[in-house]
């Protein structure tokens, strides 16, 4: 009955989203979201980039309506999950799944692997018993785990394997979207990269729609088609992934991502270190006008007092910063457009890399 | 200390130098081999990086160098050569003396380091009373300077904060004040900014590499992390599976790896210049102690494996290489590419 209806080509939407905690009356009122929009295409992998504290935690969990917005609302296709009440909400959101950073937290010790599995449908009440056995097996070897593992404990087995069960588990219902909040921060950079190729490879294969969350630039940027980036609750930057992260309009993006430690020598030595001071302020009492301010490396006097609009720059492109046009035109000037800079890098490094 | 001076004018080079360090613990199951012949050096001044994916001794050889592991279930044999004593053979009092005065280490997760119930100020004076005949008032006034020393604005305010009072990133920058605060010769890190955002990350790596420099403290960097290790380190050692499998100048490494694992490793970073799904990875896992495969132990996992594999590879040294792998001069292994 609540089966998603497709407008047009939209999965996921956030529209003016607000999401509080706290007490605004006893001055500890948090806005972990505030105002953020944008939507995600049916197939499309959305990336959300932020340090901890950014709300993009909270974004994910509203996303799929273990939260509830204060403000503005969510989109699922074209119906509103926090219109439905409790029981139909549960219903509904069983198409739309979370997976969450630490696998470790995410099983209970005294279940199987398979009867983990098992659960989300068990408590659906799909099938009989003998059918969700059989489906918690077909995941299971979706996500290229060993059926001999199904009956281990999750102490039996390795991070990067209860992390494929954890998405096992969520692909038990059928699900149309999927948030990733962190899946593979906690991994292994050999087990990190396998993983990554499975989400790509379940994609493909299962037509879902990902908001794939992390704090890595390097993963977002690889798995997804467009990236938003997150600061104190607002989007300072999104676009799509690669011009994102190879000619970044907004003075964080960029600081991101010299933050990112460089393996290539060549890229190392061409690129500019920008080492931002600080840390993410009180949320209690976020800085006034753009809330990068107390932190930015370019920050003049209208920051302090005037909230950057987030605008168009590129087709595609929206940045919020007081700046943006300024650093596009040096971006331009040196000849490092939009999709030159990786030209540009890996030209670098031929010539000085020893064949 | 007297001892120490002279060996390093006696013209040793090696700051710390482990020859053939094995160790074994015990569990419910009896002994096991849990580093095997592990032989690695580092100079004065130098910042060595030792990488490596979790469970391949990475961190047991850090806590055998300041003999932190429990003296009954554990067995320690080879050498760890520094200041001219064995520290495998040297008495506990002697340890005392030298860990947090000589060798000094940061732990990868801040919050366990620190004792809940001490403010920081007092748990950095502790170390430094611990060492140097100095009344309270002294320490404390050291203890605030090594505050100030690692960036914390208001250093006098901060000393009386309790840890639970610190972000992640203030945290770890109280553990790196306590573990510069006497100076030490050699500082082992064993990922100290895994727990941490990429730009606090920036922040701290550049605050110990900027200490380091000044007070001439040697590093020890273990990390899972290639980017750290190539823009902070001269050289750097890859275990696998307790054994050191590669080590050289990281500019070397990085350039041409010689060992199918660390060129393995190099490619598993994300980029996004690769397309979606290929990113290439390693197959299966570190294998578990108890059931190391015969030969080489990158074996099982190793696209490269053939028929030498299967005998025992020991290491080569080729100047100032090292490699752990009969058929590293015939393979032609992916080198990084941006």
């Amino acid at each position: 009955m609540n089966e998603v209806v497709s407008s047009g080509q939209t999965a996921l939407k956030a529209d003016n989203l607000h999401v509080s905690f706290g007490n605004a009356r006893r001055g500890s009122l948090i806005r972990a979201v505030d105002g953020v929009s944008f939507s995600v295409r049916k197939g499309e992998i959305f990336g959300v980039i932020g340090e901890s504290g950014s709300g993009k935690s909270t974004l994910g969990r509203c996303l799929v309506g273990l939260l509830s917005p204060s403000g503005g609302g969510v989109l699922h296709g074209d119906v509103d999950p926090f219109k439905f009440s409790r029981r139909e909400l549960n219903r509904h959101r069983r198409k739309y799944q979370i997976v969450s950073q630490d696998p470790n937290a995410a099983f209970d010790p005294r279940m199987t692997i398979l009867q983990s599995v098992c659960e989300p449908a068990d408590i659906a009440g799909e099938g009989t018993k003998a059918e969700r056995r059989k489906k918690a097996f077909a995941m299971l070897d979706r996500v290229a785990l060993s059926p001999e593992l199904a009956n281990r404990y999750p102490h039996e087995i390795s991070g990067g394997q209860k992390q494929r069960a954890n998405i096992a588990r969520a692909l038990m219902l059928d699900p149309t979207v999927i948030v990733c909040d962190e899946v593979v921060a906690a991994l292994d950079v050999s087990i990190q990269a396998d993983m990554l190729n499975l989400f790509s490879r379940l994609q493909e294969q299962l037509g879902l729609t990902y908001v794939f969350i992390s704090h890595d630039l390097r993963v977002v940027s690889h798995i997804s088609d467009r990236v938003a980036v997150m600061y104190f609750g607002k989007i300072v930057e999104f676009g799509p992934a690669h011009a994102v992260i190879d000619t970044p309009l907004h003075p964080y993006t960029e600081a991101l991502r010299s933050a990112e430690p460089e393996v290539n020598p060549a890229a190392a030595e061409a690129r500019q270190r920008i080492i931002l001071q600080g840390e993410i302020p009180s949320a209690i009492s976020p800085p006034s006008g753009c809330r990068f301010h107390t932190r930015c490396p370019r920050v003049r006097d209208i920051c302090r007092t005037q909230e950057p609009q987030q605008r168009e720059l590129l087709p595609g492109r929206h940045v919020a910063c007081h700046f943006a046009e300024e650093m596009l035109g040096e971006k331009e000037r040196r000849g490092l457009g939009p999709a030159g800079r990786n030209g540009a890098d890996r030209g670098a490094a031929a010539t000085q890399m020893p064949t | 200390m007297q001892q120490l001076a002279e060996s390093m004018t006696a013209g040793q080079d090696a700051l710390l130098d482990i020859q053939n360090l094995t160790l074994s613990l015990r569990d419910q199951q009896g002994w096991v081999e849990v580093l095997n012949n592990i032989s690695l050096s580092v100079k004065p001044k130098e910042i060595l990086g030792v990488v490596g994916e979790s469970g391949c001794g990475k961190s047991m050889t850090a806590l055998s160098i300041l003999r932190l592991l429990p003296p009954r279930d554990s067995r320690l044999g080879g050498k760890i050569m520094f200041g001219g004593q064995n520290l495998v053979s040297c008495p506990e009092s002697q340890m005392n003396r030298i860990r947090g005065r000589h060798i000094s280490m940061i732990f990868q997760e801040p919050m366990s380091a620190l004792d809940p119930v001490f403010t920081v100020g007092y748990q950095i004076e502790e170390t430094l009373r611990r060492h140097f005949k100095l009344d309270r008032r002294e320490a404390a006034e050291r203890a605030v300077a090594a505050l100030d020393s690692v960036g914390i604005a208001s250093p006098r305010h901060v000393a009386a904060l309790y840890p639970m009072n610190l972000s992640g990133g203030m945290r770890q920058r109280v553990m790196i004040a306590m573990a510069l605060v006497c100076e030490p010769r050699l500082l082992i890190a064993d990922e100290p900014t895994t727990a941490l955002d990429v730009t606090i990350q920036a922040q701290i790596m550049d605050l110990l590499l900027g200490l380091a420099d000044r007070t001439g403290t040697a590093i020890m960097f273990i990390t899972h992390n290639l980017g750290l290790v190539a823009q902070s380190c001269h050289r750097m050692v890859t275990m696998y599976a307790g054994q050191v499998v590669e080590s050289g100048p990281v500019k070397d490494v990085i350039a041409g790896p010689r060992h199918p694992y660390t060129a393995g490793l190099l490619q598993s970073i994300p980029d996004s210049n690769r397309p979606r799904g290929t990113l290439p990875s390693i197959a299966g896992r570190v294998p578990s102690l108890r059931h190391m495969p015969k030969g080489c132990r990158f074996g099982p996992r190793c696209t490269f494996s053939a028929q030498p594999c299967g005998l025992s590879q020991s290491i080569e040294n080729t100047g100032r290489r090292e490699v752990r792998c009969n058929r590293w001069e015939e393979l032609e292994l992916e080198r990084v590419e941006a």
